[in-house]
């Protein structure tokens, strides 16, 4: 499985804290074990935190899910999306307008809501994916903002207001609707992406991937589509980031246009670029910062956003590949 | 109103808006040519430069007043403030960030960008700060449509900023390093042109250009917030991208025909003004995706 790193483990390196750090999670075994620890803590966490604690671990969790999914596209696939809360609107708004205003089952409602989302990317991902990438980034910022003004401007999607009352959902009889069950949820959710990620990770597509955000035209010349596998990435993580749009507005019960801004956008960005592009446990460290963060910064008011930039700006100017980088890239 | 004036006070509205937009978008397309960096932190200088015109214009005000005299002279701290700021930028985050992967300078630019509005958001609370002015409402009537002398000056002083940077570029010893900059930035490297030099003025003279466009728009619509440069800042880059990017004379076309189409689009029937961004942004996608190189680019084979 891993036979593609298998050169570079052989080389002696200096390893600095940093590295002997990582590597002591990087064994199967350990992992394993680490694994299992995690979960028990996820699992335990509810009984013994706050209500406080449990929201805000709910939102990392969501933020986990979202971060994942644009990890697929800009740190596998190496396209910069600056418009994700696009898809994380598209997979919000279908369930909230299916459910309250047509009174559909919340769960026969998904599937549309997958489908809107992975519609979305095709339609925004077909035609712009042969532009150069800042053009990309762009383009994905304007449809975006199109996204959102149109959200605003509709009367099916509640105008400026947005939607409310959205139905809480319920499961064999299981009604969903404290905030301990809707932790629940996103755990399963945020498990679920992370087995995801990492079998993408370890698929032919994801070496497909690897190999287009190197060298496109090698990679074409291989034969391997470029568009075809940039596409891919771009609907599958519209679907991460619709199922993240799904469960959050049945978690909040009521969203509006303002949810689903630039700054929504940017601040998954800045998860997936802070943990470490491309890189799974990265990316879930910089999802857990960017939610936590800003919660232990607190007192210091409005400067906590000027902190957070500024941290940004460090981050790509010493170490630009995040915090926990990926060794494969 | 008949339909023909009507027209006129559309056509009126649409100069002003697309003078702003094209000498923002100037400072796009500019930096663009040399160093082939979409600068995103670009819509934030000008609203740096809104800001620092507010307080050269209390500075001045006391004896030069807060009329156009007043006025000009903040816009000038400003530029030279915002401009030197632009030098800052460029050598602190851009310039070690030039041999790195497109991906990563990209997000070095959104960060400044972020670093920019978030420290305007901390200094100002978030509020809207009152930008005032003693320029009154006078203007004159030309049949049944009206001018205000504001709406002249501003255009006016635009076309001279635009004219001269057109002159600097094409007459100058500098403008001319500097075309020959965005053309082969390693062959001027060894005909003995300072390229960092030249990358430094092209910084200036866009976040100038753009502090300009700031601290007139605050002195026009009278009111300033930390988060004015984002939609600008898009909207100045649609203008560059639809004059055809890296081209100075397209970003001056491109901003016109922007503002142009802003306001007679609010104008189609059907059409709301509600809907005026979401026509601004699917004219960028729509021309992004069918002709990357707008009406006045030169065609480029590149790909990253």
């Amino acid at each position: 499985m891993n036979d593609h790193s298998a050169p570079t483990t052989d080389e002696p390196k200096p390893r600095n804290l940093f590295q002997r750090l990582y590597a002591a999670f990087e064994s199967p075994g350990r992992r394993r074990f680490l694994h299992a620890v995690i979960i028990a803590i996820l699992i335990i966490t509810p009984w013994v935190s706050s209500q406080y604690t449990t929201v805000i671990l709910t939102n990392a969790l969501l933020y986990v899910v979202l971060c994942l999914g644009l990890n697929i596209v800009v740190g596998y696939a190496g396209l910069l999306d600056l418009g994700y809360a696009a898809f994380f609107a598209v997979g919000a708004y279908t369930v909230g307008i299916l459910t309250q205003q047509f009174g559909i089952n919340f769960w026969a409602a998904i599937p549309f809501a997958i489908m809107a989302a992975a519609l979305a990317g095709v339609i925004i991902g077909g035609p712009t994916l042969r532009l150069r990438s800042d053009y990309l980034a762009i383009v994905t910022l304007g449809f975006g903002e199109i996204v959102r003004f149109t959200a605003r401007n509709l009367e099916i999607t509640g105008g400026a207001s947005g939607l409310s009352h959205i139905p809480e959902p319920s499961l064999f009889g299981w009604h969903i609707d404290n905030s301990i069950d809707f932790y629940y949820v996103f755990v399963v959710l945020a498990v679920l992406a992370y087995i995801a990620s990492q079998r993408l990770f370890d698929s032919r597509l994801g070496r497909a991937w690897l190999y287009v955000r190197h060298d496109e035209d090698a990679a074409e010349a291989m034969g391997i589509n470029r568009v075809a596998t940039k596409l891919a990435a771009y609907i599958i993580g519209a679907i991460f980031g619709a199922v993240g749009g799904i469960f959050f507005s049945v978690n909040l019960g009521a969203i509006s246009p303002e949810s689903f801004s630039f700054q929504q956008s940017v601040l998954i960005l800045l998860a997936v670029v802070l943990g470490g592009m491309g890189k799974i446990p990265g990316v879930i460290l910089g999802a857990f910062i960017v939610v936590l963060g800003p919660e232990l910064l607190r007192e210091f008011g409005t400067l906590r956003l000027l902190i957070f930039a500024v941290l940004l700006l460090l981050i790509m100017l010493f170490r630009p590949s995040g915090i926990w980088p990926e060794k494969r890239s | 109103m008949t339909w023909y004036d009507s027209f006129l006070q559309q056509l009126v509205d649409g100069l002003v808006l697309g003078s702003f937009y094209a000498l923002v978008a100037l400072g796009y397309t500019m930096v663009f040519g040399v160093i082939k960096l979409l600068n995103f932190a670009h819509g934030d200088l000008y609203m740096t430069g809104a800001f620092v015109g507010f307080g050269g214009l209390s500075l001045v005000s006391g004896f030069l007043g807060a009329g156009w005299l007043g006025i000009f002279v903040a816009m000038l701290l400003a530029m030279l403030a915002v401009g030197c700021l632009g030098v800052v930028i460029e050598r602190v985050a851009y310039h070690p960030m030039l041999g790195a992967p497109r991906l990563s300078i990209l997000i070095t630019a959104l960060a400044v960008s972020l670093v920019l509005q978030n420290a305007a958001l901390a200094l100002t609370g978030g509020q809207y700060t009152a930008f005032r002015t003693e320029l009154g409402f006078g203007g004159f009537n030309l049949g049944n449509l009206f001018l205000s002398y504001n709406q002249i000056v501003l255009v006016a002083t635009a076309g001279v900023l635009m004219i001269g940077l057109e002159l600097f570029v094409s007459k100058t010893l500098y403008g001319r390093a500097m075309r020959a900059v965005s053309i082969d930035k390693d062959m001027c490297r060894m005909m003995g042109i300072n390229v960092s030099a030249v990358i430094a003025v092209t910084f200036f003279i866009g976040s100038g250009l753009a502090a300009a466009a700031g601290t007139m728009a605050g002195a026009y619509y009278g009111s300033i917030w930390y988060f004015m440069g984002f939609l600008i800042g898009l909207k100045a880059f649609t203008a560059a991208v639809i004059g055809g990017i890296g081209s100075i004379p397209g970003a001056m076309l491109g901003g016109l025909i922007l503002g142009l189409l802003e306001s007679f689009g609010t104008h189609i029937p059907f059409i709301g003004s509600e809907w005026k961004d979401v026509f601004t942004f699917s004219i960028l996608i729509l021309v992004l995706v069918f002709k990357p190189t707008g009406l006045l680019g030169k065609s480029e084979v590149e790909r990253m």
